[in-house]
């Protein structure tokens, strides 16, 4: 970011969220850089940027998209670049249909399954054909959106069946990709900025210039979000959008450029990679599930073709590599690798989705891991109730956390709703080790590993996490020996065998080691990997995620390299190790031209070096080192042999950044605007309200609000939205015992414009009650300028800021209402992420009642509103395609 | 009140120990000579990163008589360059917070209370239950008959600030176990 001539922040507050890293930003624009900082609330992100514009929460979209109609309509698209590097010139099967002709919706709807069959928004094949996914059959965007296929795609793009992609390099043809880009976009203008955005046009024309002047060949612009853009029903689209104008605006794989997911825990990035997610095994491969994977050759096939480009096409070394490293010798080539002992999914097992497990019933035992869902996850009191339903719960924290005392202290025993005396749960605490009493590795925003030195032992029964899953494995498989019950085979079989020190700790480092890989067979078996080239599918490699493969080469743990970054360059390629390869910045070929040279000397970054034959430059080359600029290899080679010379998304199936999604999204291959499960404003852009596919849960204890002109509307009129202090970490579990931190920002509170006090007759730090359609809650009144009301298609739009920190319990130094309890839970249907950067509550001054009172105080709103299980649930909204 | 020699007039100071601003020696009391920083006094210094945010700064974590005694930023850090924001400059309190739990607690069926249990038993019970429940909630294949092998009864939901080698003991040893629904804050 330090090299990065304009900066947008949007969808984050990174000066109070990230501190330490909005240094670079403050770095860049010390250096010349604007900074300009898109967002609800002035924060103090706004306050340190050269211009802060307001922006109605949900609309991001619409801005993104009217900047993409801005870049494209004034010429001002990066043409050398988007020609080359971007599938612009791609054609598209001639039965696709956007959602400008179809009232918001795209070619493919299907009302029953409120999803989409995507497979006419396929690249066209050579005479009429599509390229679809590879694999046996197609598979329905209900049935993607059900396994959140979408995270698949964390390491790289959606497979393709082959890459040879039809092409009109004019890009005049109507079926490319480019010009379905501009057709889709063309009425995302300032003026609609203006009426859905509440953004006035000299801001929007501001911020549309100050980009356009910072990209190109000498100038490159960032643009940085972080949960403001995930937690949408359309959340990944609004990533997309941003991504969309990144390329165009040739801002990806150079200096400066790029999108940087600010992200808000020491090791999101690798809970993702090495997955704790229903959804994925290690490095981005999918769980089977059953009727698509049933055999090792059918998930082989669907997960990456032999005839795509790049190297996912190695999906199958990455696979076996992986089932080696965990069943060893019991993985073999007649048993296919012991691909049998994986379960299977067969749909949505996600944290929400289990959460209504449990008011069914149906899970039993459930553990949390230094989590707080029942202060943190949406729904805070169907969390909290879920919980009471099951047998038992393991609860491992530093603290003793809300999660673990729900059954005594809960809102919910308050109410009355849960008497302490009937819950029938077990509730176990098991205490947990710091981060400096257990060595270890974080993979941090930028992909970074980074090793964590042992400092001193836990105290008393304190264990890692690392100690207790170890000690558990080893007691369940002792208790399981000699079963001969097939289903024990996996646990049996595992390999589970790790050294430990006097305290019984298992050594991290042998854990890293066999995440790395090691040779299995011939003159070097033992010895570990050095890349993941070196994986094959024979079963002559082990390697728990392929991704990390390099991180102990030799047998050295490089996630430990401390070399000062005084002693380096700014790459500073030597602190750390980034997955893959330790590259610092990914797809960075595109920082040269397609002959191989500096787009210019200011943003030089990697090159061909014609006389060594090789790309050199300050990084690792992220793209095969001796493959010439100029190559053109054929397509039908498949795999990294087939990428040309000007491919430098080594990642994805056909070598290109994809402005157009033909793959990989279950809600649209382009982004498009929809207004949020609950809104006051009615979308001026189609039609079609909301998302069509987003994921709903119609249910008692989960109604949303009526949207805009539908009845009871007024019942809850204003936006809130839910955000982190620098001086608290989510659900407060690392912040509300530390006497400092809670001495800091002692309790609730909500943040609301002196235009909506004076409206709602609330005082200065005094009480005020929110109420939604889930629950009500309580927080003290901050009236501050930092929130404008807005005005918004013809009235004004008052929005609410909430931190999301506290919660209800008796042994945190300082408690009180947790904002997450009045979400609803409505998901993003590529990912299922919940939306909680928006919704629609009522506010009025005083304290919320106690007691019975709270829910008939919420029942009242909902009789009033008329609310029911399918209030704001219709997928297709639209009346002309109504049934 | 003691007079006081022109030796030690400010601009003799700042002069004679050339902290010409006077920001630095040149303006320490007599309270800040005799002290000592904990950072001095340490056994060992162990680098660290930090456990809130994802930025991944720098620690150095001060180690006395094996208890934690200060922990600050580690200026060798290109990411960070010794910086720490209030979260990660309080996460010494993090370790020695007087409210942090340290033994196992156990609530039985409609308890009103906690009681104690120790380490080995509780980690046993949980195996038992674990096995129980797996074994009563199998589900060895789909009324297609295809294959399932997995358990619906146990789930987990973990915080992002597990080690990657946690999340990969945790996601083997659950997918060998069948048990799919095995959460992250990462989908939060």
């Amino acid at each position: 970011m330090a090299n990065a001539d304009c900066i947008v922040i949007q969808g984050s507050n990174m000066a109070e969220c990230h501190p330490v890293g909005y240094q670079w930003v403050a770095e860049a624009k010390a250096r010349g850089a604007k900074v300009i900082h898109v967002d609800p609330r002035f924060t103090r992100t706004s306050a340190v940027a050269d211009k802060h514009i307001p922006i109605r929460a949900g609309s991001d979209v619409v801005l993104l998209g009217a900047l993409i109609n801005y870049v494209i309509t004034n010429d001002l698209w990066f043409k050398e670049y988007v020609g080359a590097y971007t599938n612009a010139a791609t054609l598209v099967h001639a039965d696709y249909r956007d959602a400008e002709d179809l009232g918001g919706l795209f070619s493919g709807f299907d009302p029953e399954k409120r999803a989409y069959d995507t497979s006419s928004w396929a690249y066209a094949e050579q005479g009429e054909g599509a390229i679809d996914e590879p694999g046996l059959s197609r598979e329905h965007g209900a049935e993607a959106s059900a396994r959140a296929a979408a995270d698949t795609f964390g390491s790289g793009g959606p497979p393709l069946e082959h890459a040879e992609v039809q092409r009109d390099d004019t890009l005049q043809d109507p079926r490319t990709v480019f010009q379905i880009v501009k057709r889709h976009y063309a009425r995302y203008t300032p003026e609609m900025v203006r009426d859905m955005c509440g953004i006035n046009v000299a801001d929007f024309e501001y911020l549309a210039r100050s980009i356009t002047e910072n990209s190109g060949r000498d100038r490159t612009t960032c643009f940085a979000y972080a949960v403001g853009w995930t937690q949408h029903s359309l959340g990944a689209q609004f990533i997309r959008a941003a991504a969309i104008l990144q390329l165009l605006l040739g801002n990806v794989g150079r200096p400066g450029g790029g999108i940087m997911a600010l992200r808000g825990h020491a090791s999101i990035q690798g809970s993702t990679d090495i997955p704790t997610l229903f959804n994925l095994l290690p490095g981005y491969l999918p769980m089977p599930s059953a009727g698509r994977h049933d055999s090792l050759s059918d998930y082989l096939a669907a997960v990456g073709s032999k005839q795509q480009k790049g190297f996912w096409a190695d999906a199958d070394a990455y696979t076996v590599s992986l089932l080696k490293a965990w069943w060893g010798e019991a993985a073999t080539a007649d048993n296919d690798w012991a691909y049998d002992y994986l379960p299977r999914l067969t749909g949505a097992h996600g944290t929400y989705e289990t959460t209504m497990s449990m008011l069914k019933d149906e899970v039993e035992g459930y553990f949390i891991l230094g989590q707080n869902p029942a202060v943190g996850s949406a729904n805070g009191r169907l969390q909290r109730l879920g919980m009471s339903h099951l047998k038992w719960l393991v609860v491992r924290d530093l603290n003793m956390i809300e999660s673990a005392t729900w059954w005594k202290d809960g809102p919910e025993i308050e109410s009355g709703e849960l008497r302490t005396e009937d819950i029938e749960t077990e509730v176990f605490f098991l205490p947990a080790a710091t981060h400096v009493e257990k060595a270890g590795s974080f993979t941090q925003t930028q992909r970074l590993l980074q090793w964590r030195h042992q400092a001193v032992a836990p105290p008393g029964e304190c264990q890692s996490e690392l100690q207790f899953f170890f000690e558990l494995g080893q007691r369940i498989r002792a208790k399981l020996a000699g079963s001969e019950d097939e289903r024990d085979r996996p646990l049996l079989d595992l390999t589970w065998d790790y050294p430990t020190d006097e305290h019984g700790d298992p050594d991290a480092e042998a854990v890293l080691a066999e995440i790395n890989g090691r040779q299995l067979a011939g003159p070097d078996a033992g010895k570990p990997l050095s890349a993941y080239t070196e994986l094959r599918a024979d079963g002559s490699t082990a390697a728990g995620c392929w991704i990390y493969t390099g991180v102990y080469a030799d047998g050295s743990n490089h996630a430990a390299n401390r070399k000062p970054g005084r002693e380096q360059g700014p790459v500073a390629l030597e602190w750390g190790w980034a997955w893959p390869a330790n590259r610092r910045v990914l797809y960075n070929r595109a920082s040269a031209d397609p002959a191989g040279k500096p787009w210019s000397e200011r943003k030089k970054y990697i090159w061909w070096d014609q006389d060594q034959g090789k790309w050199v430059g300050d990084d690792v080359p992220d793209f095969p080192v001796d493959r010439a600029p100029g190559s053109q290899p054929d397509p039908a080679l498949g795999g990294p042999a087939a990428l040309s010379g000007d491919d430098p998304f080594i990642m994805q199936a056909d070598g290109k950044g994809w402005l157009f999604a033909p793959k990989g999204l279950v809600d649209g291959p382009l982004p498009t605007h929809y207004e949020a499960q609950e809104s006051p404003v009615a979308n001026a852009l189609y039609p079609q309200q909301q998302s069509p596919a987003r994921l709903v849960f119609p249910r008692a204890g989960n109604f949303s609000a009526p949207s805009a002109g539908t009845p009871g509307a007024e019942v809850y009129p204003y936006v809130f939205t839910t955000y982190r202090l620098t001086e608290h970490h989510t659900a407060g579990g690392m912040s509300r015992w530390l006497p400092y931190l809670s001495e800091l920002q002692p309790e609730m509170f909500c943040e609301v414009s002196p235009e909506l006090a004076d409206e709602r007759g609330l005082e200065p730090y005094g009480w005020a009650t929110i109420i939604s359609p889930r629950s009500a809650i309580e927080a003290k009144v901050l009236i501050t300028d930092r929130l404008k009301p807005l005005a918004v298609g013809g009235h004004t739009v008052h929005q609410i800021g909430l931190p999301y920190h506290w919660g209800v319990g008796s042994d945190a130094i300082v408690s009180g209402d947790a904002a997450n309890d009045l979400l609803g839970v409505t998901l993003d249907p590529n990912v299922q992420i919940q939306e909680s950067k928006v919704a629609s509550c009522d506010i009025r001054p005083g304290r919320r009642p106690r007691g019975q009172e709270l829910r008939a105080l919420v029942a009242a709103y909902q009789a009033r509103a008329g609310l029911t299980a399918e209030t704001g649930n219709r997928a297709v909204t639209d009346p002309m395609l109504e049934d | 009140m003691a007079r006081r020699s022109f030796l030690q007039w400010p601009v003799v100071r700042q002069l004679s120990t050339g902290d010409l601003l006077g920001r630095g020696p040149a303006v320490t009391s007599p309270q800040t000579r005799s002290i000592t920083p904990r950072t001095v006094t340490a056994d060992r210094v162990v680098q660290s990163v930090c456990p809130y945010c994802a930025v991944g700064c720098g620690q150095r974590v001060y180690v006395k008589d094996e208890k934690v005694v200060h922990i600050e930023g580690d200026p060798d850090s290109p990411i960070s360059r010794g910086r720490l924001c209030p979260k990660g400059s309080a996460s010494e309190q993090l370790v020695n917070s007087p409210g942090r739990q340290t033994g196992v607690l156990y609530r039985a069926p409609r308890s009103t209370q906690w009681q104690h249990l120790d380490l080995a038993t509780a980690v046993d019970m949980v195996a038992d239950r674990f096995i129980e429940t797996r074994r009563r909630t199998w589900q060895q294949e789909d009324e297609e008959g295809r294959l399932l092998r997995r358990t619906m009864g146990i789930a987990s939901l973990g915080g992002a600030t597990l080690d990657n080698e946690e999340n990969y003991l945790i996601k083997k040893l659950f997918t060998a176990a069948g048990a799919v629904q095995i959460e992250n804050q990462a989908r939060i």
